[in-house]
């Protein structure tokens, strides 16, 4: 008795406070993402992720650059994982400490990860957006303009500008941003091109409302819930392909490292019998993507509930 | 004996949001060959008594209580029993016939099916009994039409198939679900008499759920009237009309505009003063109809050449059916699409292909508001800030305090509690939104508001309060109207003048009272004896003119001429609009009795 009584007094309270503050299309989606447990789990996954990526470097006794010589030479023998002589993780081949290299790899692919994905949101979505509403001849040449460029492989331009302007981090960024936003501002061309003939966009037009203002006011927060849920799936798009590049040995420069280059580094030792060189950051690695596609997915259930 | 016989009834669905009670107990039964009707507004649970009658409820609905058809269980039915009986001895028609309709299959494919699932049989003899029944709903020149597609065919026709296909199994009770209320008025009415006829001549039950007066007058012999998911009352429907007991009923009653009443005088005074003025106004679309390599282009004339004013203070109706140009008209009159030619003078001033700065100060007097109250706010805004939206446009020095004193004094007038302020769109009723459409367009004072079928999408008597509330707006600030809708009973409550569009020409265009009293144009004729009136007696004894044909597509060639049937062989000639009265115009037509002598005119 007394359970449905808070439970309805609970209602009330909602309800009054509803009146005051109104229940926003944002806000049901996040009930709908909060009752699946997958996706709830995900988060907490990613956010220990993060957790450790911040918070880590404390409870580290060595820096990744530093190399334990006493180790060195036997590695294989006495390089493992240990708790007693700080290693937490084991060493790497070179005898850095891998723990440190762990969290480094794993900052590293994560920025890769959502800078890369916040730069093809970006020109992504304010080049499809205004390809879509203008439309006609303007939309043709702009949208023809992306099909050339994805026509070309994007591995290919990736690798061909690294080769050409050397290794360096900005020039990765610049890399895979010049081809992820491509797809990007087709779904979004898409989206606008329906959101275009909806009536609340007829009535902004007849309300004098400028073609800029209706891009920023009205088509983009309706297109948020397609380009949130496309961004967290392109997050972990952009690590994998980031990690590719670095197995090939195209990517991140020593002393700079990124999961991608410690799962190669730990795959070509594997012989050794230094496991844990391949485990720790492939377990990272793994954890990560999982939980962003399950993010993904959660988001995108949450925001188009009819989608399913 | 009652074939159908509920008893206690529930009907509950799961949500996020708890368990939503749609049908709150209701017992009913239906006799052999009766006709009933379920009255109700949305919302009132009256489809969903009969979605779980046919097993039908989403995948989180459950029904509880008792549903015996022909003393067989149906509640808790496993589907395997309840194929055989829905779809043969009992089935449904639905309101949207191109959604019923699968799209990829032929029309004769689909009725083949139910003959194969229900009745086993296949080949020359099913394909025969299609036929048969595609006459029998009259439908022209069946044998052609067994092999097309349902995007071929036009919504009445659409809505026939239903019906035919409803019927080959010879059901003992049909469900018709709004079967009218996607279709214009004159093909209501046909629908409706075909329906009547079935019932007359295959002694089928038909259980009628809708939500119009009119349409339960002239159909039903029972009525039961549905409210919240209870029935508030049930009777005769000559007792129901006559003499309604429950006040739901007869608010109902009341908040149907009748056209067979006498009309409410007009909010304001028409001033002789012209604000507007269309001339020889032409919207053409092209359209790529195919053949070589990139197609050929065809005009499709959506609008072709009309001309009309707007005076102070006056409200103009247009009304026609759908496809006819209305709403095109009313955006190329507001210049959100482009007219092909003529002019638009507003205050004497052509604002006809201005650029859009230059507009944009026009904009401030010229509003609109649509019909669907929902789609036309903006998803993710607050009502509030829709309802600013113009005012940040044509006012932007007001401080935002400023411009939230302007927005609640605005709701306030329209009859939204200020409290509502900042909530979104997808929490208020139709009704609600709609009152938002309207604060947002009247927020600048402007001069002239057109109103796109701006109560069509409302239930009845929420459309009566908002065109209560129209007129009030009208009285206080004295501004012009262009009322579009299809409901001639609606655009009559409202209007000075009245506009009838065909095939995006003008037909008539006369003051209100006489364009209802002497209609001259057979055309005008047919949709006004096509509204279907609230009254069992009046409605069952009147006379309907039916124009023979269909409405033909603009595209077609000579398509102007169906009430011109004597200059037929010049195909490009177009009827004159001529001036028999001062004020009274009509398109040039031949008598009725000749039009009606023709026969449907060559697709």
């Amino acid at each position: 008795m007394t359970q449905i009584q808070t439970r309805t007094d609970r209602i009330a309270e909602a309800t009054t406070d509803a009146a005051i503050h109104g229940r926003s299309l944002w806000r049901d989606a996040l009930n709908r993402f909060l009752r699946n447990r997958a996706a709830v789990a995900a988060v907490i996954a990613l956010v220990l992720v993060v957790a450790f990526v911040l918070i880590g470097p404390a409870f580290s006794r060595f820096s990744n650059e530093e190399i334990d010589w006493a180790l060195m030479g036997d590695v294989a023998g006495q390089g493992g994982p240990s708790l007693a002589n700080g290693h937490y993780f084991g060493l790497d081949e070179l005898g850095r400490d891998l723990y440190a290299r762990t969290i480094q790899a794993t900052g590293t692919s994560l920025t890769v990860g959502i800078i890369g994905a916040a730069v093809a949101v970006i020109i992504g979505t304010l080049y499809g957006a205004f390809a879509g509403y203008v439309g006609g001849s303007t939309d043709n040449l702009m949208m023809r303009a992306v099909d050339i460029l994805l026509a070309v492989p994007s591995m290919f331009i990736i690798i061909l500008l690294l080769v050409m302007f050397g290794r360096s981090f900005s020039m990765l960024f610049v890399g895979i941003g010049a081809v992820s936003w491509l797809e990007m501002s087709r779904i979004v061309r898409g989206q606008t091109l329906s959101l275009r003939g909806r009536e609340f966009i007829e009535a902004a037009r007849a309300a004098g409302v400028s073609t800029p203002k209706i891009i920023l006011r009205h088509i983009v927060p309706n297109l948020m819930g397609v380009v949130v849920v496309y961004a967290t799936l392109l997050v972990p798009q952009i690590i994998l392909t980031e990690s590719f590049i670095s197995f090939l040995g195209l990517g991140v420069q020593e002393p700079a490292t990124s999961l991608g280059a410690l799962i190669s580094a730990g795959a070509s030792t594997i012989t050794f019998g230094t496991v844990w060189q391949l485990a720790f950051p492939l377990f990272f690695f793994l954890v990560t993507i999982i939980s962003l596609f399950f993010i993904g997915d959660g988001l995108r259930d949450a925001l188009d509930p009819k989608d399913r | 004996m009652a074939i159908l016989d509920v008893k206690d009834l529930k009907v509950t669905f799961e949500t996020p949001d708890g368990t939503v009670e749609a049908v709150k107990g209701i017992d009913l039964t239906i006799a052999a060959g009766e006709c009933l009707g379920i009255v109700g507004e949305s919302g009132s649970g009256k489809s969903q008594t009969f979605m779980a009658a046919m097993g039908l409820l989403t995948r989180n609905g459950r029904a509880a209580g008792s549903i015996r058809f022909e003393g067989t269980e149906l509640v808790g039915l496993p589907p395997a029993k309840a194929n055989r009986i829905r779809g043969a001895a009992m089935s449904m028609i639905f309101q949207d016939p191109l959604t019923a309709l699968t799209p990829h299959l032929t029309v004769g494919a689909q009725l083949r099916e139910v003959l194969s699932a229900h009745r086993n049989m296949r080949g020359r003899e099913a394909e025969a009994l299609c036929l048969d029944w595609l006459d029998r709903v009259r439908i022209p020149d069946a044998r052609r039409r067994i092999g097309q597609y349902p995007h071929e065919l036009s919504g009445g026709m659409r809505q026939r198939v239903m019906i035919a296909m409803a019927m080959l199994c010879q059901p003992r009770l049909l469900i018709a679900d709004e079967p009218t209320t996607a279709l214009d008025v004159t093909v209501q009415a046909e629908i409706l008499d075909l329906m009547a006829a079935i019932q007359r001549d295959e002694g089928t039950a038909i259980a009628l759920i809708t939500h119009d007066m009119g349409v339960v007058a002239r159909m039903c012999d029972r009525i039961q009237v549905m409210r919240h998911g209870r029935f508030v009352e049930e009777g005769t429907a000559e007792a129901i009309f006559g003499a309604p007991q429950h006040e739901y009923t007869q608010m109902l009653l009341r908040a149907m505009p009748r056209i067979d009443a006498p009309a409410a005088t007009p909010a304001t005074a028409r001033r002789e003063e012209r604000l507007l003025r269309v001339e020889d106004v032409k919207v053409h679309f092209p359209i790529n109809v195919g053949g070589g390599i990139f197609g050929r282009t065809v005009a499709l004339k959506a609008v072709d050449g009309v001309s009309f004013d707007v005076n102070a203070g006056e409200t103009l109706g247009i009304v026609g059916e759908s496809g006819c140009g209305k709403s095109t008209l009313a955006r190329a009159v507001l210049q959100l699409i482009p007219p092909s030619a003529g002019s638009v003078s507003w205050l004497g001033q052509d604002i006809a292909g201005l650029s859009r700065r230059a507009l944009n100060r026009h904009r401030k007097d010229l509003q609109i508001v649509f019909q669907d109250p929902l789609a036309s706010l903006d998803p993710r805004m607050t009502i509030a800030e829709s309802i600013g939206e113009p005012l940040r446009t044509f006012q932007p020095g007001l401080s935002r305090s400023e411009r939230r004193t302007e927005v609640l004094a605005m709701m306030d007038r329209v009859g939204l509690p200020p409290i509502m302020m900042n909530r979104y769109p997808h929490e208020l009723s139709g009704g609600q939104n709609q009152r938002v459409g309207i604060a947002r367009a009247m927020i600048n004072k402007p001069k002239l508001i057109v109103c796109d079928e701006a109560v069509s999408a409302l239930d009845v008597s929420i459309q009566a309060q908002v065109i209560a509330l129209l007129k009030e707006l009208q009285s206080e600030f004295g501004m012009s109207m262009i009322f579009i809708s299809h409901d001639l009973s609606v655009i009559r409550e409202i209007s000075h003048r009245i506009l009838v569009l065909y095939l995006g020409r003008i037909v008539e265009l006369a003051d209100r009272d006489r364009l209802y009293d002497q209609p001259l144009h057979p055309y005008t004729k047919a949709l006004i004896s096509a509204v279907p009136i609230p009254d069992p007696r009046i409605e069952r004894s009147r006379q309907r003119i039916r124009i023979p044909g269909e409405l033909p597509s603009p595209m077609q060639p000579g398509a102007q001429l169906r009430f011109l049937p004597s200059r037929r062989d010049d195909p490009g000639y177009l009827p004159r609009l001529e001036e028999p009265e001062p004020g009274h115009f009509v398109a040039e037509h031949d008598a009725l009795d000749v039009i009606l002598a023709q026969g449907a005119p060559v697709a």
